[in-house]
């Protein structure tokens, strides 16, 4: 079965310990300065933003159906069953095509490396295999940052919704995003003003792009077979009025074998 | 004309010197510093002009040598190879401005090896690969014959057919899909550029673009290398772009209409402007000019109209790939010197390469006792066509 984490906002206390643990889990430098930093980037994985009193985790949201694993041509992303999304930067070329495509703007790039990786949050994948939680889950003190079976988070997150009407904004971010995503969020204010976007399609993004793909392979041979046709119907006449004896034959490029 | 070729010579060397600069930047100091792409705006000109462009300008080759050799019309014979030359110093041209882009541009084989049939630039990677294979075999002939090596030739032509065959194929599957990247952005591609319809409409522009890339190559080289098309194939080639133009813009506005985008096409914003100047320049202008006789029947006004479709669809591309995204972005992106450096630099070498290889090639059919055989050859052809009415 699938992991998820379920992040509920109105139970964070924005201590972010998270991102300290996050930090230390993938061998990120953190201090002061990068905390006090309110966006994701090359050196964070995860950010806490704070409102006033109310605070909201963004981190790559492990995509069910993830765009960037779909783009990567070279398979450095991932979908394991597990739940994460995993990177090989090993496999990475640098296109920046999964940057792009990422409905969440999660991948972030080494601009001032000079041989970058992509980087973005991997759900502690080994972690993950080893049977144990993420490690901002496992640091959280107040269970605000929650690591179980998605399906069981879920069944959670609607029983919280259903037991405290009016707390909670009645939607479960990430249940049905892009397809789902195995990071699901709650919260008290709307998403949009953490910068959710709440307009995504119910639909995995990777069958847009599939349902043209798709095609290609009964495309070749038939146009293959089309091509071939015409040309053998444009150059029939040719034919014809060579066995006649009328014309010199074909008139494809081999007339320049007979330049003087 | 001394004056003048030192000039260009001048402009070249600059352009050179400055693209050199720029790629030891790019290369000693990564792309943070020589670009001003960033996480919100990871592609830039190198990918929508140099990539996007380049790819497009270069459909001459598969449009023409499927007009030759698979709908035989002998007419256009004479214009094959120089259209094949730009082709292949295009695609060349494309790889090594990849080469500029990808963070780690010595794995640009990886996809080679690590396939992701499910990833569009994984198609568009090995479709470029192919082609540009299929188009250094196209190439080859024009090479050997000035060596006179007649074997190879004779094995290149013995396959011409599936050679042109699969080119055509192979253009046909990347071109659209340099359209099928950005279907997977809905919500981030602005609704005049996102439709289902993105990689038909890469597709038939890349034609007319091939077409006017055609017209206005031929009208250059009679510049400066005093060899020109007939004017009745570029009449000819004129007719049919109105023809590609126009479908495709019944196309485009039958896809705004029914998306429902229409309206938001008059309602002034940053967008709106590119996208009118878009449509003027690639759509209005051309087919405007081209439907008074006057125009369709000279060279001078096939040779602006060709212009005009060109800086048109140039526009459409950067438009897509720049303006369209930009509002998602929540920034404006403008290029750092050292990105424009670098493209300016590529297209020069592409200018002085087909320079070079015009002058030392044989890549217009020019010597005389030829050029008649040629037009004979045509006049045949033309009565037996007429016999068969
Ligand atoms: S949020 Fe973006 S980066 Fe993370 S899995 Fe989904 S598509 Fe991939
Ligand atoms: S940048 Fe790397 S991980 Fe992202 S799509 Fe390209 S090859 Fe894949
Ligand atoms: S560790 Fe838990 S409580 Fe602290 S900021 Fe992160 S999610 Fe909120």
């Amino acid at each position: 079965m699938s992991k998820a984490l379920l992040y509920d906002a109105t139970m964070c206390i924005g201590c972010k310990q998270c991102e300290q643990a996050c930090a230390t889990q993938n061998k990120l430098s953190y201090d002061d300065a990068i905390a006090a930093e309110e966006r994701q980037s090359d050196h964070k994985y995860t950010v806490v933003l704070t409102k006033s009193d109310k605070f909201m985790r963004r981190l790559c949201m492990n995509c069910q159906e993830p765009a960037c694993a779909s783009v990567c041509p070279v398979g450095a992303l991932r979908k394991t069953a597990a739940g994460p999304v995993t990177y090989d930067e090993n496999r990475c070329m640098g296109c920046r095509y999964c940057m792009v495509a990422c409905p969440f703007g999660v991948p972030k790039y080494e601009w001032n490396k000079v041989l970058p990786k992509v980087q973005k949050c991997t759900m502690c994948p080994d972690r993950v295999a080893a049977g144990k939680p993420t490690a901002c889950a496992e640091i959280c003190p107040t269970g605000a940052t929650k690591f179980g079976e998605r399906d069981d988070l879920i069944n959670e997150a609607q029983q919280r919704i259903r037991e405290n009407p009016g707390q909670y904004v009645n939607h479960i971010y990430g249940l049905t995003e892009v397809g789902g995503t195995s990071v699901l969020l709650l919260s008290s204010v709307p998403f949009e003003e953490f910068g959710y976007r709440t307009d995504l399609s119910k639909d995995p993004l990777p069958i847009l792009t599939y349902r043209v793909l798709s095609r290609i392979p009964d495309f070749v041979p038939l146009g293959g077979m089309l091509l071939g046709g015409v040309w053998w119907i444009t150059h029939r006449r040719e034919e014809v009025a060579a066995a006649e004896g009328q014309h010199p034959k074909g008139d494809t490029k081999d007339q320049q074998e007979r330049k003087p | 004309m001394k004056i003048k070729l030192t000039f260009w010579k001048l402009v070249f060397l600059f352009l050179m010197a400055a693209g050199f600069y720029a790629t030891v930047v790019r290369f000693t100091e990564g792309l943070g510093p020589s670009t001003n792409l960033s996480d919100q705006f990871p592609w830039g000109i190198w990918i929508g002009f140099d990539v996007l462009c380049g790819v497009m300008l270069a459909a001459g080759g598969f449009t023409l040598t499927a007009a030759v050799h698979i709908f035989n019309i002998k007419r256009l014979r004479p214009i094959v190879r120089p259209t094949i030359l730009t082709a292949f110093l295009g695609y060349v041209l494309v790889c090594v401005a990849l080469m500029f882009d990808l963070g780690r541009p010595y794995r640009i084989w990886h996809p080679l090896i690590m396939r992701n049939p499910h990833s569009v630039m994984f198609e568009v990677a090995y479709c470029v690969m192919l082609y540009t294979t299929v188009l250094s075999l196209e190439f080859a002939p024009i090479v050997l014959e000035r060596f006179n090596l007649q074997k190879p030739i004779k094995i290149i032509r013995g396959i011409l057919i599936p050679l042109v065959i699969g080119g055509v194929i192979l253009s046909t599957l990347h071109q659209s899909s340099l359209g099928t990247l950005y279907l997977i952005m809905p919500e981030k591609l602005h609704p005049f550029w996102y439709s289902p319809l993105l990689p038909v409409f890469f597709f038939i522009s890349a034609i007319a673009v091939g077409l006017a890339m055609t017209i206005f190559e031929s009208s250059m080289s009679s510049k400066h290398f005093g060899r020109q098309l007939e004017l009745p194939i570029l009449q000819e080639l004129g007719r049919v772009l109105v023809v590609v133009l126009s479908v495709y813009g019944v196309l485009r506005f039958e896809d705004l209409l029914h998306r429902g985008m229409l309206k938001l096409t008059l309602q002034p914003g940053y967008e709106m402007y590119l996208f009118w100047l878009e449509i003027m320049l690639s759509l209005i202008f051309p087919l405007l000019l081209l439907s008074q006789r006057k125009v369709r029947m000279s060279a001078g006004g096939l040779y602006v109209a060709a212009v005009l479709v060109v800086l048109g669809f140039i526009t459409n591309r950067l438009n897509v790939s720049i303006t369209g995204l930009e509002s998602a972005a929540g920034m404006h992106y403008v290029p750092k010197w050292t990105e424009i450096a670098v493209t300016g630099a590529i297209i020069a070498a592409g200018f002085a390469l087909f320079g070079l290889a015009e002058k030392y090639l044989p890549i217009f059919p020019a010597e005389e006792p030829h050029r008649v055989v040629e037009r004979q050859r045509a006049m045949a052809a033309q009565v037996l066509e007429h016999a068969g009415d």
